[in-house]
Order: structure tokens, then sequence, then C-alpha cells
């Protein structure tokens, strides 16, 4: 790029005492509170000696359960900043009307609702989504953890790297302006000469290794580490939707992994796939992301179709309606998620016939998912129903992600989407099931498996607050933005010249604002519980779940299982109830398990280094970084000793010690 | 399901079992390593889309019929099918736990897989001296991308190669061991059908175009 490098440029690459972003006092003031917030954190954890425990018993465990948890903190985390870029949207189009510019100029508010939807997707939903797997499935399956327990935890270290280097961008230099997909041309070195879409790049390439191995790892497990007598058509729900959801991983992460690599190799060397000159092609971008883009979409929603099953037939004491059409309709939708993908740009003008095709594959998706809605209703019906909070989080998702299901189907029509596309009706409609769908189901599952991971309930009260703010600021908050859309009005607008609509984003920014108070007391419902936990302690059944992650205590011992459970039904745990199924209290055996491995974050720190090196083009710390994780990881495989048993002493201690709680308890 | 509860006996079933099940160690490896393939070869498969869709958009520069030598891609496919043959010889030996044949028949696979990236190396060095280089238009930038990527895996795999070979002769064919030379066997043989296909849709249906 330039002709002569200064020693300065050698050891720093472009990055200068300028990349941080002094003139945004917003950004300042954000990074003030950023530091003191983690000075105050890092000097706690130091104070009462964590660090130690943090790094043996979290940071370095390969325990699913543990790494779990991680994954949830991480959502948890980067949802509060998602969320903070949302909030700093919806305000700025309130406010930017008659003349006024709002508070946020172009260079920022383009990188916020770029920063939304990336983070949103790929830091909040998917560490979701995998955390909640990770935990739920080996449990479910009778496993003592998942095939490859170092693959997880490195899966999960390479994810939070991922987060770290969009972390950063807000900080140091800035981050794409380019919308999350960060199409070309714009998203090429002539219109985005900064490090925007490199941060995206090399975030989502990190993250991407994370997500593949975690893929593949919990297929392997599902497949092969299934309790005896649990055959496929003998899997909870939620593990066949799991198993489905990382089919697709493994079928569509490679596919973004190849397409950014190509889009950086336009960066990085100057070769032309998607430029407009020397015969590249821009669109064959598009059509390569939205390949990956939408399974992406079926990855998020599935398990947590998954979840909807589990929690309306346990709150509804009865076998889910249509266990098999369930299984197939998942199957289904796992098939015909790529075969849709074009719906997302009907405007590039593939002419009708191309077009046609995939509006109708679109409209196909609806059917098994409507056989989905129907099997939960039919759950329902004549069920004795317990209106606790999952089940509450459930029939919220079943009416909102309804409407949300036929403002897609109303897409997928050709003509009408060439009048939506890229409207604020759009913008709706993905919200409405994406907040209705795969968030509510996270609620839901947190709700209901919260007992399952630490051992007490939820407080009823604060879960109630939030579950009324956030349907009630959802509808606020969307429903204006169904509105404009039929009206016209496209999507990332920053500034507005017609004073009518005004009205319309003052109702959703009140909109958000409730939704606000919804996450913060969901904190408070949190937090609550933690600090009541004793009066809120419950045995290892709460709910009078079905299936076999309750047959074992709350919060699970590290082996899960102390015997191989064997299985006799879909819902075993309700059939082991049935039929009177004792715990047994003797006869116990020393129990073989990984080791935990430091390599897993050593590996992942020194990719987020390099790339945070490529970024930069720091090259020098670039290649030894990369030389660095080729020597970690021979060296990894040098050691040969990676397992240990849980001595008989121990088993039988910890199995006395909840006989006794169970006694103490009746 | 049905036939389950038809079948269920009076007596209580039993619900778990009383000794460990032996998981043997790597029980899932294979699985896992096949899956991780699947989702390269989805890579590859991207890069091949990619190669069809921009293989003919020159940007008035020179196509295949002017940049191929097909002698010296043959000799270089040679190269990588004989890695190929040696691979199997040597897991051969493996099977019948000779250590010393074993490690001849990897070294054998390391010198060809060498050549093949001398050969290619050569191959490139001498297109970007004609000033085709990946940058020059669509077209090169695909088939560099394709045909690098691949070079890269065989690099990668000969790291990999390397590593075992000092591994067995740290340990002997353990079976961790003979599990990691299975896993490269899978890896290189998979190298190799890519190559089949870059061979046959790259160099040969290029130069006839």
């Amino acid at each position: 790029m330039t002709g002569t490098l200064t020693t300065t440029q050698m050891i720093f690459g472009r990055l200068t005492w300028d990349s941080f972003p002094w003139h945004e006092p917003i950004v300042v003031a954000t990074f003030c509170a950023v530091v003191l917030g983690g000075a105050a954190v890092v000097g706690a954890l130091t104070y009462f000696r964590l660090w130690g425990y943090l790094w043996k018993e979290w940071f370095t465990s390969v325990d699913h359960k543990k790494i779990g948890i991680m994954y949830m903190v991480l959502g948890l985390i980067m949802f509060l900043r998602g969320f903070a870029d949302a909030i700093m949207m919806r305000l700025q189009q309130a406010w930017a009307f008659n003349g006024s510019e709002g508070y946020l100029n172009a260079h920022h508010y383009d990188q916020v609702f770029t920063a939304h939807g990336v983070i949103m997707i790929f830091f909040v939903a998917m560490p979701f989504i995998t955390g909640l797997m990770n935990y739920i499935v080996p449990l479910q399956i009778g496993a003592r953890d998942v095939s490859f327990p170092f693959l997880n935890n490195f899966s999960f270290w390479m994810t939070t790297g991922g987060a770290v280097l969009v972390m950063c961008s807000l900080f140091l230099g800035e981050f794409a302006q380019t919308g999350w997909l960060a199409y070309p041309p714009l998203s090429g070195i002539d219109y985005s000469p900064a490090t925007g879409v490199d941060y995206y790049i090399w975030a989502l390439q990190v993250a991407g290794v994370g997500t593949t191995l975690s893929g593949i790892n919990l297929i392997a497990t599902i497949v092969k580490m299934r309790a005896p007598g649990m055959s496929l058509m003998k899997m909870p729900v939620f593990t066949w939707t799991s198993l489905c959801a990382n089919v697709l991983i493994v079928a569509s992460f490679p596919i973004l992994t190849a397409t950014l690599v190509l889009l950086s190799l336009d960066r990085y060397v100057g070769t032309n796939f998607f430029t407009n000159d020397f015969g590249g092609n821009p669109m064959m971008y598009v059509n390569l992301i939205w390949i990956w883009g939408h399974p992406e979409v079926y990855i998020l929603i599935l398990p947590l179709f998954g979840v909807f099953s589990e929690v309306v037939s346990t709150f509804c004491s009865k076998r889910l309606f249509g266990y098999t059409s369930m299984v197939y309709a998942t199957c289904t939708i796992m098939v015909l998620s790529y075969l849709v993908w074009l719906h997302h740009f009907f405007t590039m003008g593939s002419g009708a016939s191309v077009n046609s095709f995939f509006g109708i594959t679109t409209m196909i998706i609806s059917i098994p998912t409507g056989a989905k809605l129907f099997n939960w209703l039919f759950t329902m019906y004549r069920g004795r129903i317990r209106f606790e909070l999952p089940m509450m989080w459930a029939v919220a998702f079943m009416l909102t992600f309804t409407v949300g299901g036929m403002t897609g189907v109303l897409l997928a029509v050709p003509p009408a989407d060439f009048v939506l596309h890229n409207s604020l009706f759009l913008i709706a409609h993905f919200h409405n099931v994406i907040i209705g769908g795969v968030l509510f189901g996270l609620f839901a599952a947190i709700n209901y498996w919260w007992p399952k991971a630490f051992g007490f309930r939820l407080n009823q009260f604060w879960g109630k607050v939030s579950f009324w703010c956030w349907n009630i600021g959802f509808w606020l908050a969307f429903g204006p933005l169904y509105v404009l859309g039929l009206m016209g009005v496209t999507r990332r607008m920053r500034v507005f010249d017609d004073p009518s609509l005004q009205i319309w984003f003052v109702i959703a920014a009140i909109g958000a604002a409730i939704i606000a108070a919804g996450i913060g007391a969901m904190l408070i419902q949190f937090a609550w519980s933690i600090w009541k936990r004793k009066e809120l302690a419950v045995e290892g059944d709460p709910w009078d779940g079905r299936t076999l992650e309750w047959a074992t205590s709350s919060p699970p011992p590290e082996y899960n299982f102390a015997f191989t459970p064997v299985v006799h039904d879909a819902d075993s745990w309700a059939d082991m109830k049935k039929h009177g199924y004792q715990r047994p209290v003797t006869g116990f055996k020393a129990i073989h398990m990984p080791s935990s491995t430091g390599t897993g974050v050593i590996l992942a720190a020194l990719s987020t280094l390099c790339g945070f090196a490529l970024i930069w083009y720091i090259w020098w710390l670039a290649g030894l970084g990369f030389i660095g994780i080729v020597a970690v990881a021979i060296a990894h495989t040098f050691n040969y000793k990676r397992d240990f048993y849980i001595p008989v002493e121990e088993v039988t201690r910890t199995e006395e010690e909840r006989t006794r709680i169970l006694a103490a308890g009746v | 399901m049905s036939s389950a509860t038809a079948n269920a006996p009076a007596e209580p079933r039993a619900y778990h079992l009383p000794e460990e099940p032996h998981l043997h160690e790597g029980h899932s490896t294979m699985l896992g390593f096949w899956m991780y393939l699947m989702s390269d070869c989805l890579i590859f498969a991207i890069l091949f889309a990619t190669y069809a869709v921009l293989g003919g958009s020159y940007a008035g520069g020179p196509g295949p019929k002017d940049l191929f030598d097909l002698n010296l891609i043959a000799l270089n496919t040679a190269m990588l099918l004989f890695s190929s043959i040696t691979y199997g010889f040597a897991m051969l030996a493996m099977e019948k736990n000779r250590i010393s044949a074993t490690q001849g028949w990897l070294f054998v696979t390391l010198l060809f897989g060498g050549a093949f990236l001398f050969i290619e190396l050569y191959e490139f060095s001498h297109l970007i001296h004609e000033g085709a280089g990946p940058t020059r238009s669509a077209f090169l930038s695909s088939f560099f991308t394709l045909v690098g990527t691949h070079g890269l895996h065989v690099t990668f795999g000969s790291i990999w190669l390397v590593t075992l070979m000092v591994q067995v002769a740290k340990k002997g064919l353990i079976p961790a061991n003979k599990r990691r030379l299975m896993c490269l066997s899978m890896f290189w043989h998979f190298l190799d059908v890519i190559w089949i296909g870059v061979f046959t849709f790259v160099y040969l249906m290029g130069v006839l175009r």
C-alpha cells in the first residue's frame, strides 16, 4: 500500500495513537466505564484469590457442563453489548427528524448497526445455543462427557477469542460499516480501507473454527455415546433437534469460512473475486454467504424447537404429541434449509423461474414448521398445564413466532419481496422470529434448566416481570416497524425527512425501553435467586421431568451418572419413575474421565493474537502467532496421557451425600 | 415403541448397567475425523464452484491454454498419486506391526509429497513471472486459490507426517499412533481425490476450453 515502511510501521503495522477514537465522546466514555468495570472485576478476583480457582476449575476444564455454563455467560455478556447497540439505534432513529442529525454521526451509526447484527447472531445466539446443547445433550443421552472433551474446551475459547476481537474494535480502530454480512464491493479494500471489515473477517474466522469443531463434536457425541437402549427414535426431541442443528453447522460453516477467505484474499492480496473489475463478481459473494446464512437461521431455531418440545411435554405432564412427526419435521427443515437461500435477494434479478423455485421452497418450509406447532398445541390439549415460567415463554413463543412465520411467508412471494426488500418490514419479520423464537426459547430453557445446573429455582416474581416487559416491549418495538416497512421505509437509515414517520419511531423506542426493563428484571431475577438460593433449593427433579437429565442430581456430579443408565422409552425418566425405579446406593465403581488441559486456552489466545496482528498489518506478530499455534498444537499431540479415574471412594462419598440429602428431604 | 411395550416383562426392568461399559479410547475419532474431512470437502466445493463461475473471466489476460503445461502437471499428478500408493504400503506395514517398514514407506511418501509441492511452487513462480499472478484476473484468482489451498493442505499433511514419524519412533506402533496414522491416511487420500478433481476440471478441461 505504501512505498517505504518506517520502523514504527514495521513494528506496529497501521496501529497508531490515532487508532483510538479520541474524537468520539460516546466511545471514550464507554471505554472509561469498561476500564473501570474491568479493573474492579480483576481487582476483586485478585483480592479474593480466585484466579487459580477459575483457571483450574473452569478455564481449563473439559467438563461439558462447565463449558456449557461458560458459553452461557459469554452469550449473556455479549447480549448486553448487542442490546446497547440496539437501544442506541432506536434512540437515534426516534431523534433524527425535522433537520436534527440525532446524536450519532454516520461513521459511528453504521458501525453500530453492523456490530448489533454480528454480535447478536455470532456472539449471543450461537454461544447460547452451543452452551445449551453442550450442557444438556450429554445428560439427555446418559453420557459422561462429549466425544472430544479437549476440542470442546478449545471451541469455547475460539468463540470467546472472536468475541474479544469484536470488542477490541470498539476501542481500537473501527468496526465494519457494511451491515452484518459485509457485502462487497462495499466491504472491498477500495470502499472500506480501514480496519473495520478486517475485524469482522478475523472475528468470524476465529469463532467459526470453534463453531465447526463443536458441531463435529456434538454429532459424534450423539451418534456414538448414547446410553444403551437409546435407539435414534428413543432420543429426546431436544437431542434430535441438536443433532440436526449440528449437522447444519458442519455442513454450512465451512462455506462461511471459504467465503470469508476469498473476501480476505481480495482485501489482503488484491485478488479479484468480488471486485467490480478484472472479471470479479460481487453477486457471487451474496450467493455464497447466504448458502451459509440461511441454514444458519435454522441452526439457531432448531435447538429451541427442541426446548419447546421438552417444556410443553413436561409442563403438560404428558408424552409429546406426534414424536415421530416432530423428528421428521425437524429433518425436513434441515434439508429444506439449503434450498431457499436465494429468497434473501430476489431483487438480484435471476428471472421469474429461479425466483419462483426459491419462493416455493420457502413456502414449503412453513409446512413442517406448522406441523410442529400443531404438535405442541395437541400436546397441550387436555394436558394438565402448569403455567410455570418455561411454559409461559413457550406459549408466548407460539403466538409471537406464528406471526413472524406468516410475515415470512408474505416475504417469500417474489413480487411482494420486490416491494418489501431491505425495508423495515423485513427487519420486523426477522426480529419477530429470532426474538420470538430463539430468545424466548432461550429464556424458556434458562428457566427450565437453571435448577438442573445450579440446584435452585429462579425467582418467579422477577421472571414474570421480565416476561411481560419482553412481550409488551417486543410488540411496541417491532409493530411500528411492520407499519413503517409497508410504507416503504428502508433499513439502516440514520436521519429522516418525513416528520409524519417520527411517531412510529418514538413508539418503537418506547418498546425498546420496555425490553430494557425486561432485561433488567431478568438480571435482578438471576441475582435475587442466587442470593436466596438456600430458599429456592431443589432436589434432582423439580418439574417432574421426563427425560434422562432429571434422573441424576441437580447440579449433576462431575461424572453425570454413577451408573450408565439403560433406556427403554423416549421419555426415559418418566418411564423409570412409572416403573418404580430405585436409585442404586451401593456397588459404585471407579469412573473413567478426561483430564483438564490449558492447551485450548493457549491455542485460542494465539489465534486471537494472530487475528489481531493481521487486522493491523503487524506481519511479524501474525507470523509468530501462527508458528506458535502450529507448535503448541504439535506439542499437544505428544501428550498421550489425557484421562484419569475418579476413585471409587470419591464416587461413593458423592453418592452417599446425595442419599443423605434425599432422605432428609422426604 | 409398541413392540417394546408388548415385550416388556413383568419383572422390573434394568435401568442401569452394573459395570462401567468399556468405551475404548478414541472410540469416536474416526467418525469425527470423517466429519472434519467432509467439512473440508465443502471448502473445496466452494472453491471449485468459484472456479466454475469465474474460470472464464480472463479480463483480457491469458487463459488456461496459454498458461498450463500439461506435461508438468502430469508429472506432478504422478508424484501425488505415487505418494498415495506408498502411504498405502505404510499402512499395510503398520497392520503387520513392522515399525521400520512403516517409517520407511512414510518417508518415501514424504519425498513424493515434497516433490509435488516443489513442482507446484515452480509452476506458480513461473506463472507469476509471466505476469499471470493471482491479481491479474478473476480466472487466475480462483485458479491460484483452488490449487494453492490444495497445496497448503499437502504442506500441513507433510508437517503432520513428520510429527507422526517422530511419534512412532518414540512410542512405537501403539493404538493411539495407529489411530493417528489412520487419520492422516484418510487425509492424504482425500487430498488425492481433490487433486483428481483439480486435474480434471482445472487443467484438462481448461486446456480444452
